[in-house]
């Protein structure tokens, strides 16, 4: 069973006022369980307001979502997913580990559980000393695994990610990679992941999506490829190489046919 | 730093007394000199002298005691505005965050507020006090003058606090929407931690407004037991009693000195876990 | 298209606004308030039209008192900035003090300020509000100055240049803005400042002592317009000094 289904998906924002915008038109996506899918695209296209519709935080303007098997908003009701953005947002004034336990206090479990479970993901994300820190005690890195930390804390079946690792450097991005990788083969999660970067995409994910804008739209879907885990050789293996080829021309494709058209003024 | 500063004051008060003119002088044509006889400026150390003394001749009471009680009367005074205008002005404010259309309709009128004098409206409200009721319960003037610090510290708490609950970042907002969390849940886990920063100078404006209201409805009306009737009192003994009105006066001093440490331990405490930065 | 937007942003205000004054009217009228409890919009109105040169002269006396003070404070207060800016020493002396002062109702000074001066003189009022104006225009201009970005004083450096040019060309033109909201409480606590000082006896002529007398006297009505005249005069006050900073900051400030 697909755990996301996108049909048909329309999202036209301040429709029929002089500031309407076409945000996205007839988008078709499955993602099956499981996968890591990543969305990628320049600036525009789209792919925030993608995952946003399937968070149920917009509504569609036509189109469906479906969340496993059930309507995006109910999947939002049940709190089947998990969201991390590029800002870490944890609450200062919460510790660490209060910051984790924060969906299992809205979802009502007792002090116990929730302590428990938040000091198992401290494990899982690798930081358990730092459970009675506060967020800026933290580095960037740092904050960004708890705030994963926090995303999958009520163990959900997706994992929803706004380019959480844009505000990082190069380094802890790519070690941030790894354990995300990490992180999920362990739980079995399935990731929508918004990306801005071509290698990263191709790292994290079994399947790319390329997007372009106005309106946003999907141009072509690539199948990395990659077999097996990741390592360190991934990012030097010659597949690795040719995805990044592949996800680049299907970028610069639709920015020629754009320029041929004289859509584009970039 | 702070006692070389008060020393410096009470240096420059001597070195005046010592220099200037006895009756008084002027500068430039205009009468600006203060007079410098021991009557109209008492020697700092008599000032002090003072407090020790009894507060009228005859009686037993010394002046400490008096002003010590005038000023603990006007004490309380202030913590019951402090609180009652505080709880009102965090009222309000969560009602404006959640009915924009109140919001709209009444900030305008809390920001023209601070700058429209409304400790006019003292000797009105004080005058309420004895005459006014309600279902058998009698207005009594203390309260005048508690509502009136309410009123002053009301409208600061009202405003800080607003800004405050709007400013949590937007991811924030969109993390409690993505876990379906209702609007007051929202407003418990996220919205009002974030507006702690904004309430706390808020609420240490809040102190010394209410100090003010206080003080104000007393002197202007008298109202009895409290530190502004002294200062009245005291005031008008001055030609005899040069130095009795500085020891009311440092009470009252004392007093808004009080208010503005309880609030400023308060905040800290409320602060601590929070990373230092200024809120401009 | 303007207009909505416009009626938009008035509307609720307005509406709060009449809508208040309408209860006010109607809750005196059918409870039959008593004029020491609240007196109604209607009457407070018709007495200020009446009373209005009274009004007036009270308001001239109280508001000369405010202003008179406001321009000696503030000259004062930027004057002394210059030497906090310039000495750190007497910046971390004098920058407790204020706070401090801050936290005290220092309007009691009035009482032996009267002692100072003949009773029938108003400088001690206007003593009164310069000092409270001062110690306002001091923190702030003083911060304006001080406050100065580090890249701005290193490039003026590296120009070699002297401090008397630096003052002249990176710390004050910073310390305008500080200038002006320091203005926008100090013109507002002005008027405060100088209203609650005629509480504390010395001459009887200005809005404060009316108010006062006319509650005493049982005549609430002539005192509410007493406090409708203050209140404009508050909003004046803040008015030009809001104005005075648009005029400023017309001619090219940051912000």
């Amino acid at each position: 069973m697909s755990a996301v289904t996108i049909r048909h998906l329309d999202k036209t924002f301040n429709a029929g006022k002089a500031n309407e915008v076409h945000a996205l038109s007839g988008i078709d996506l499955d993602v099956a369980s499981g996968e890591f899918v990543s969305l990628i695209g320049p600036s525009g296209c789209g792919k925030s307001t993608l995952l946003r519709l399937v968070a149920h935080l917009l509504e569609p303007t036509n189109g469906d979502v479906t969340v496993n098997g059930k309507s995006a908003a109910q999947a939002r009701l049940d709190q089947d997913y998990g969201m991390a953005f590029q800002q870490a947002g944890l609450f200062e004034w919460r510790t660490v580990r209060k910051n984790i336990e924060l969906p299992l206090e809205l979802k009502g479990w007792d002090k116990t559980r929730r302590r428990e479970r938040a000091n198992e993901m401290l494990e899982l994300v690798k930081l358990p000393e730092f459970g009675d820190h506060h967020p800026w005690q933290l580095s960037g890195g740092m904050q960004q695994r708890i705030a994963i930390a926090r995303a999958l804390a009520a163990h959900p079946q997706l994992l929803l990610m706004d380019e959480p690792f844009g505000a990082l450097d190069e380094m802890t991005r790519e070690y941030m990679q790894g354990e995300l990788l990490r992180i999920c083969a362990e739980t079995k999660t399935t990731v929508l992941f918004v990306t801005h970067s071509i290698p990263e995409a191709v790292y994290l994910s079994q399947r790319v999506v390329v997007m372009s804008p106005r309106p946003g739209r999907i141009t072509k879907i690539v199948d990395v490829g990659l077999t097996g885990p990741r390592s360190e050789d991934t990012r030097n293996a010659e597949s690795f190489f040719r995805a990044i080829t592949a996800v680049r021309e299907g970028l610069r494709g639709m920015h020629a046919a754009h320029v041929a058209m004289g859509m584009d003024d970039r | 730093m702070f006692v070389a500063a008060l020393v410096g004051v009470a240096v420059i008060w001597e070195l005046y007394k010592f220099v200037g003119p006895t009756d008084g002088g002027t500068v430039l044509g205009v009468r600006i000199l203060p007079r410098t006889a021991d009557f109209a400026m008492p020697h700092v150390w008599e000032m002090f002298q003072r407090f020790g003394r009894p507060e009228v001749r005859g009686r037993d009471n010394t002046v400490l005691a008096a002003v010590a009680a005038g000023a603990w009367y006007s004490f309380r005074l202030s913590v019951v505005g402090f609180v009652l205008g505080g709880a009102v002005g965090v009222g309000l404010a969560v009602v404006m965050a959640r009915f924009d259309v109140v919001r709209r309709g009444l900030l305008p009128y809390l920001v023209v507020s601070q700058t429209v004098p409304l400790i006019a409206l003292a000797p009105l409200v004080v005058s309420w006090g004895g005459r006014l009721e309600i279902g058998g319960f009698t207005w009594p003037r203390w309260l005048s003058a508690s509502v009136l610090g309410a009123f002053l510290a009301f409208f600061p708490v009202a405003v800080g606090t607003l800004r405050g609950l709007a400013a949590a970042p937007a991811a924030a907002v969109e993390l409690m929407q993505s876990y379906a969390a209702s609007w007051w849940r929202t407003l418990l886990t996220l919205r009002f931690p974030t507006a702690v920063p904004y309430m706390v100078p808020a609420f240490r404006l809040a102190a010394s407004s209410s100090v003010i209201g206080v003080v104000v409805a007393e002197i202007s009306t008298g109202l009895k037991g409290g530190i502004g009737r002294l200062i009245i009192e005291y005031a008008r003994e001055a030609t005899g009693d040069p130095a009795k009105v500085y020891t009311a006066i440092f009470g009252a001093a004392a007093l808004g000195l009080t208010m503005a440490g309880i609030v400023a331990a308060a905040d800290t405490f409320v602060m601590r876990h929070r990373p230092k930065e200024d809120i401009a | 298209m303007m207009i909505a937007r416009l009626a938009r942003r008035t509307g609720p205000p307005v509406a709060f606004g009449v809508g208040f004054l309408a209860f006010w009217e109607w809750a005196v009228r059918f409870f039959e308030l008593k004029p020491y409890f609240l007196t109604a919009p209607s009457v407070i109105w018709s007495q200020f039209t009446d009373a209005f040169g009274l009004v007036r002269g009270a308001a001239t006396v109280s508001g000369g008192n405010a202003f008179v003070g406001l321009v000696a404070g503030t000259i004062l207060g930027i004057v002394m900035s210059f030497a906090l800016s310039r000495w750190r020493l007497l910046n971390q002396i004098v920058t407790p003090l204020a706070v401090a002062l801050n936290a005290i109702p220092i309007f009691v000074l009035v009482a032996v300020l009267n002692n100072m001066y003949s009773i029938t003189s108003e400088i001690p009022r206007r003593i009164m509000v310069a000092l409270v104006v001062y110690f306002i225009v001091l923190v702030n201009v003083a911060r304006g100055l001080t406050q100065v970005s580090a890249t701005h004083v290193e490039l003026m450096r590296s120009y070699a240049a002297s401090d008397v040019s630096i003052l002249l060309k990176v710390r004050v033109p910073n310390a305008v803005p500080f200038l002006f909201t320091a203005l926008k409480v100090a013109a507002p606590a002005a008027v405060i400042t100088a209203f609650v000082s005629e509480y504390f006896g010395g001459s009887q002529n200005g809005l404060g002592s009316r108010i006062a007398s006319n509650i005493a006297n049982s005549k609430n009505a002539a005192a509410w317009s007493y406090v409708l005249g203050a209140c404009l005069l508050g909003l004046l006050f803040y008015s030009v000094s809001v104005l005075l900073e648009n005029v400023v900051r017309r001619g090219g400030g940051r912000q």
